[in-house]
Order: structure tokens, then sequence, then C-alpha cells
């Protein structure tokens, strides 16, 4: 089964990630941070990671920036979904790793596309 | 999988959200330059404008921008966290918080809202920026045809070229092709946006870089219009093509799957109805169980009996542990005092400081709710009466922040709330004075110190000789008084002139389940709370006959008035030779309830009675007993009362 890793601080958008995602059959786990996020990608298994930017204790950033650094993460796409529509900030975010960039508020069934797309190239 | 509405989820979420931010902001009045809080109180705002948006809280969502906007000022270090803009947002918050919940809102508020915290912005910072040049730039695209299927969105793109400064935005139809060869999925149309702005080009660059699949882009500076030809630009492919090749799934990681996903789930988020639900199905256990604890007691079958009892204790055990779900520690509503203490500092002008204390005593979550207004009541009190103003303390000695202290602890099945002030006391005087003129008590009438105290808790008694718009809200402490009772809880009040005051509220943990006992009188039987049972006594046949007059019983040296239940209930049958007394403590008053027999404890389920009897006094609800029979549970301060009415009326007959 594929897996895809959540990392959001908020549990509504978690919920409706995880829903949108696990209709289309995807496994889907979640993170409420950066921290938790990193932790649990860097165990491995994943096969594309939707990310929030601005979340407590590590943003999403943060979290790709280590995580492209470990084995782990080496390959992994990684979307950002996020409120943030900042240019410096999105600059940031493809020089550190981040595969695309889908702006909340999203439509799941785009987030859903987009997912598929990715992960069928 | 979450079986979990996400709207309902955003609800919850914003609550939290809200709270972290108020929070946040009365910590900031403290300390103003903490980077941690601005940062938390930015990211809540930011989550709350975020998941709003999301799940269709558009007025939330778009005034959150606002205060959004401004906080990130704050983190910039453009603008300091000023009291001003602290109290701006926080009445800000209270907007979003209507918001949230779906409240109406009054008409421009927002207007005015926003108004308030523009001015606190401005009238803090430093000069606005120095307006850099402006630049035109004409910027032409278009997608794919199967762009919209494959999930690319135009219009956010649209809406970045906008924040970027002055856009106008005009669509290019020429490649829609004629009705019927036209294909409604795919994308026809092109865009030329005009853009003015004081970014440059490398930010119109940016707001392309994500766009996942290949397109045409044209950017002409019209400002420079000597040297910049038109550019196309190739896709940024490679920003959106992931190396699937690295990206085999590591078969190992598999494994770890299930133990990531308990971690996940350590906290499990339930609506109160289904906690609610449960705890009735839990009480209906409880009820089968007495009634096959009952039939065992009966029987000889010994192994009837081990299974009674196995599943008594089970029972039980099930019943605590559900009411250790209910509970939730106080703190959540010590916190929201500190914006109360905020407002009253405001409106009042005495410096106010709020201690708390065991904030993590839990208590039953209904209750927590029931208790938010009596304590709003009690802390408001406080401030305005019980706390001196800053000349006032200073003349008096004592320092010029006045202190309240609120404090919470567990004292077996009760939890005692405290709040204490370091005020003026309460003047006997003026409320003697005041109970005369009101008539509540008779003048020059003989009280002691906890009498003429307890007097401001009777219906009808305000001391406050000026109405401030404080605590002169048309709600007095008799109103307090009837809401702990209504919790099954007391009141008590000491105070001790120029010391301030202590008010302490004793409040069972939980709403749900009573120890009582169960006692008969006639062929009925009612079940009398055990908190509030003293002690037992018997009434012995020449003691009635001694007492028909007057209804008192020498109890080791005191008089203690009794109620015969009998007469209250109008019960018809002839009274038991051996009656009992049963001595229950109100508040300061110990009263002797006369029933006929005792029938022992009992551990009860609350049912509450419907709402044609909610307004019968003298009954807090009812119970059904192991043989399936209903027993009334006894409101013990109304029908203290009652029996006090009583009384009066046979006096005032006889």
């Amino acid at each position: 089964m594929t897996a895809i890793l959540s990392v959001d601080d908020s549990a509504s958008i978690r919920a409706a990630i995880k829903i949108a995602l696990s209709a289309e059959g995807y496994s889907v786990t979640e993170a409420a941070n950066g921290a938790e996020g990193l932790d649990k990608a860097t165990a491995g298994g994943f096969d594309l990671i939707v990310t929030d930017l601005n979340m407590p204790v590590m943003d999403g950033l943060t979290m790709i920036q280590q995580l492209r650094g470990r084995p782990a993460g080496a390959g992994v796409p990684i979307l950002f979904l996020t409120t943030e529509s900042d240019a410096d900030v999105k600059a940031q975010a493809k020089a550190a790793g981040a595969t695309g960039w889908l702006t909340k508020p999203f439509d799941p069934e785009q987030l859903v596309r987009v997912v598929n797309k990715v992960l069928a190239k | 999988m979450s079986g979990l509405d996400p709207t309902e989820t955003f609800r919850q979420e914003a609550q939290e959200l809200l709270e972290q931010i108020e929070q946040g902001l009365l910590d900031l009045a403290d300390r103003p330059g903490d980077r941690d809080l601005i940062d938390a109180v930015f990211r809540a705002l930011h989550t709350l404008k975020g998941s709003g948006a999301m799940f269709g809280f558009d007025a939330l969502a778009a005034f959150t921008h606002h205060c959004e906007t401004a906080f990130d000022r704050v983190r910039r270090g453009e603008v300091a966290a000023s009291a001003p803009l602290v109290a701006a947002v926080l009445a800000a918050q209270d907007h979003m918080r209507a918001l949230a919940e779906g409240r109406p809102v009054a008409e421009g508020l927002d207007k005015a809202l926003l108004a308030d915290l523009q001015k606190a912005i401005e009238g803090d910072g430093p000069a606005p920026p120095t307006t850099p040049a402006l630049k035109a730039f004409k910027i032409r695209f278009s997608l794919p045809a199967d762009a919209l299927v494959n999930g690319a969105r135009p219009l956010p793109l649209l809406d970045e070229l906008r924040e970027l400064g002055e856009a106008t935005v005009r669509v290019i139809t020429d490649a829609v092709p004629p009705l019927g060869e036209l294909v409604p999925t795919h994308c026809h149309l092109a865009w030329e946006v005009v853009l003015t702005t004081t970014h440059g080009r490398d930010a119109i660059d940016d707001v392309f870089i994500f766009v996942i699949d290949d397109m045409t882009l044209e950017v002409e500076d019209l400002t420079a219009p000597s040297e910049d030809a038109p550019v196309a630009e190739a896709d940024p492919q490679e920003a959106v093509a992931p190396d699937v090749a690295a990206n085999t799934p590591a078969a190992p990681g598999a494994g770890a799957e299930a133990g990531r996903a308990a971690k996940a789930g350590d906290t499990v988020r339930v609506p109160a109805e289904r906690l609610d639900e449960m705890m009735d199905r839990v009480g209906e256990l409880v009820i089968a169980q007495s009634r096959l604890k009952q039939l065992a007691a009966s029987s000889s079958d010994v192994a009837l009996r081990a299974v009674a009892e196995e599943i008594e204790r089970l029972a039980a055990e099930m019943r605590d542990t559900m009411m250790i779900v209910r509970m939730v520690p106080i703190a959540q509503l010590f916190g929201r005092f500190r914006r109360l203490i905020h407002d009253l500092e405001r409106d009042t002008g005495k410096r106010i400081e709020l201690s708390t204390e065991g904030e993590t005593t839990e208590l039953d979550k209904t209750v927590i709710e029931r208790l938010a207004d009596p304590l709003i009541h009690l802390i408001r009190n406080a401030a305005d009466h019980g706390l001196e103003g800053p000349e006032q303390r200073a003349a008096a000695g004592k320092p010029p922040v006045g202190r309240i202290m609120l404090a919470a602890r567990q004292s077996g099945a009760e939890v005692v709330i405290t709040i204490t002030d370091d005020g003026r006391g309460i003047d006997r005087a003026r409320v003697r004075a005041k109970a005369e003129e009101n008539g509540l008590i008779a003048p020059g009438a003989v009280l002691g110190d906890q009498e003429l105290l307890q007097l401001i808790f009777a219906p009808g008694f305000s001391t406050a000789a000026a109405i401030t718009n404080l605590s002169g809200r048309g709600v007095g402490m008799d109103v307090v008084k009837k809401t702990i009772e209504g919790l099954r809880g007391a009141i008590d009040i000491s105070s001790e002139p120029g010391q301030g005051s202590v008010v302490s509220l004793r409040i069972p943990l939980t709403l749900a389940i009573i120890d009582g006992l169960l006692v008969r009188v006639g062929a009925s039987r009612y079940v009398i709370p055990l908190g509030a049972v003293e002690e037992c006594v018997e009434l012995s046949p020449a003691q009635d006959a001694r007492s028909t007059g007057r209804s008192l019983i020498t109890l080791r040296d005191e008089l203690v008035p009794f109620i015969r239940l009998r007469d209250q209930f109008k019960t018809q049958s002839a009274p038991d030779p051996h009656q009992k007394i049963v001595v229950v403590a109100t508040g300061q008053d110990r009263v002797g309830l006369v029933v006929d027999q005792i029938l022992g404890d009992h551990q009860t389920v609350i049912k509450p009675l419907s709402s044609f009897h909610a307004d019968v006094g003298a009954f807090s609800g009812a119970t059904i007993l192991g043989d399936g029979g209903v027993a009334l549970i006894l409101d013990i301060p109304a029908v203290v009362q009652m029996g006090q009415r009583h009384d009066a009326h046979l006096r005032a007959a006889g």
C-alpha cells in the first residue's frame, strides 16, 4: 500500500487530508508538527510527504531541509500544503527540495489529483 | 481511518486556537518582547485563518487575516506588541470566537475592530516605510490543455499576482474553439496581467515557481521598455519532477507502520455527547447490577453469587473509569479569568494581580462549565467591592496592586475552590444596615458573625450602594449561591475587616453519581446526598410528643431544628413508632430530617427529572433502585428552606 505522511498542526486539516487520501486507497500516517514529521519520515517507508509550513516545534521548511540530508528523505516527493504564498518562502522551499506547492484552502479532489500525478511519475 | 467530521474538528480546534491566542496575548501584556509568545500567537492566528478558509468559515478567515497581518509585523519587529495592540487583538479575538461559533455578530463590528487594530499599529510603529519605486510589468501566461485535469489552478496564481501590487487581469479567449469542438475539461484560456508593483521581476517568477505543468509565461517590464524584450520561459520542470527511482519504499518500513500509527493515536478526541451516552449506559449497567445483586442475595446458588460479586466489582470499576474520563483540569476555567481581570483593571482603574493555584485539580466537565458564571461573578465582586483603589490602598499601607487569588484543591469527593482578595473586607455594619433596610432581618436582631455574612447570599440583597456596571448586572450573590447549590455544592464566606475576604466553594467531583443515604417515609423512598449527612439519631416517642409545638432536639447541648418529611410530603400513613432523624448540614446550618426508616447507603446514578417536574424545588433528581422502584433525591437546601417556610407559616397561624 502506498504510504503518505501528512504533517500539519491543524487536526481538522489532517482529518480532511486523511479522508481524501484514504478514500483513494493510500495509507495515511499523521504528524502534528515538523519534529514529529521528521521522526516519522526518518524511520522511512513513505512514498510521499504532504506538509504544512508554519507549525509549532519545527516548521515545515526546517523539516525538509533536515530530511533531505538523511537517507530516508533523499528521494521522497514532498508537497507543501500551506496558506503561505510568500514568494521568498516558496523559493526557499524549492531550494530545500520541495516537489510541489498547493495553497490552502485546497480542494480535496485537487489534492488527490496532484498526489496521483506525482506518484505516477 | 478517521470517522470524524473535519468541520466539527475545526470548531473544536478553533476554540483551542482562540484560547491559545488569548493566553498568548495576556502573557504578552506581561512580557511584551517575548519572541516565543509572539510566534505562538502568530501561528495560532495563521492556523485559524488557514483551516477556517478550508472549512467554509470565510468571514472568520477574512477577519483573522487582518489580525495575522498585524501580528506578522510584530513578528518582523516592525511594530511592538504594545498594550493598545494587545487590547485590540483581544477584542478582535472575541469577534473571531463569535464567528467560529456561528453566533450572530453586530453589523459593522468587524470594521470598528479592524480600525482599532490599525490605530494600535500606527500609533506605535515607527514611521511607515518609504515606498520604493513602482514598476509595471505585463505578464502573459497560459496553461497546457490538460492542466486543469492535472490539478493546476490558475486562480491562486492570479491572486498571488494581485498580492504583489495593483493588477489588472484580462482573460484571453482567442484559443477557445467553437462549441462543437470544445472539450469541457480542457483549459482554453490565457491571461494577461498588467501589474504595478514595488517588487522586482524575481517576485513574479517566484509566483510561477511551483506550477505543476508546462506553461508559457511571458513577462515584460513596462518601466524599462528599451532593454527587456518579452522573454519566453520554459516551465521550471524540475521543480515538480520527483525522482521516483530513489523512491522505492523500503520493505522493512512497512513493519514499523503499525507502531507509528498507534503512537499517533495516543490521544483521542471524543464529542462530549458520546461520553454522556456512555455515562447513561454505565448508569443502566449499575442499576441492572444492583438488581442482580438483590437476586443473588436471595438465592442459595453459590455460582450466581460469585458472578454477581464479580459484576459488582467490574461495574464499580467501570463507573470510576468513566468518571475519570469525564474529568478535565480546572485550568481550563481559571485560564478564562485572566482575561476577565484584564478587563476589570481597565474598567475599574484598579491594579489587580491574579494568582492561581491548583490548576491541575480535575472536575467533571459539566461541573466546570456550570462553575464559570458563579466564579466570574465572585471575581467581579472581589475586584469591584473588595479591592480598594490604589490611593486607598496606599493610605492603608498596602501595596498598590490588589491581589485576587484563585485556588482549587481536591478534598475527598469534593473540590474546594477559594477566591481570596486582600481588599477592604466586608463591612458588617453596612451589611446589617442593608439587610434591615430590605427587611431581611428585624432592626437590632442578634446575629452571629457567620449569619450576618451569609445575608449577602439572601435574595434581594445587594451591598453596592451605587450599582456599577461591573457587579450590578441584575445578578445577586443569591444567584451564585443557587447555582452552587444546584451543583450540590456549598458556599461559605469569611472576611477580616481591612484584610480581605475569602469565599470558598465546595463542589462535588461529579454530578452524575452520588453517594446517598436511602431512607423511607411512609411507603416512599428518598435519597439524601451522603455528603450533607452529619449523623443519624433516633427520635424517641417521648421526644416526638414533647416537640409537637417546637421542632427542636438537643444534640450534644446544641439545639437543632428538625423538619418532618412526613408533613412536607403529606404522607398519609401513620408514622413508624421509632422514627429517625437524619441530621444534615447546609452551609452553616444543621437541620434534622425526620424519616420512618433508614435503609442504608446507596450509590446511585442521578436521572434528571422530566421538564414537567423540573421546577419541583425539593428534588434534584431521581434514581432507580435495585428492585426497579424509583426514589427521589432530596435537594437539601431546598427542603430546608421549604421546612422553614412551613414552620413560619405554622407559627403565624398558631
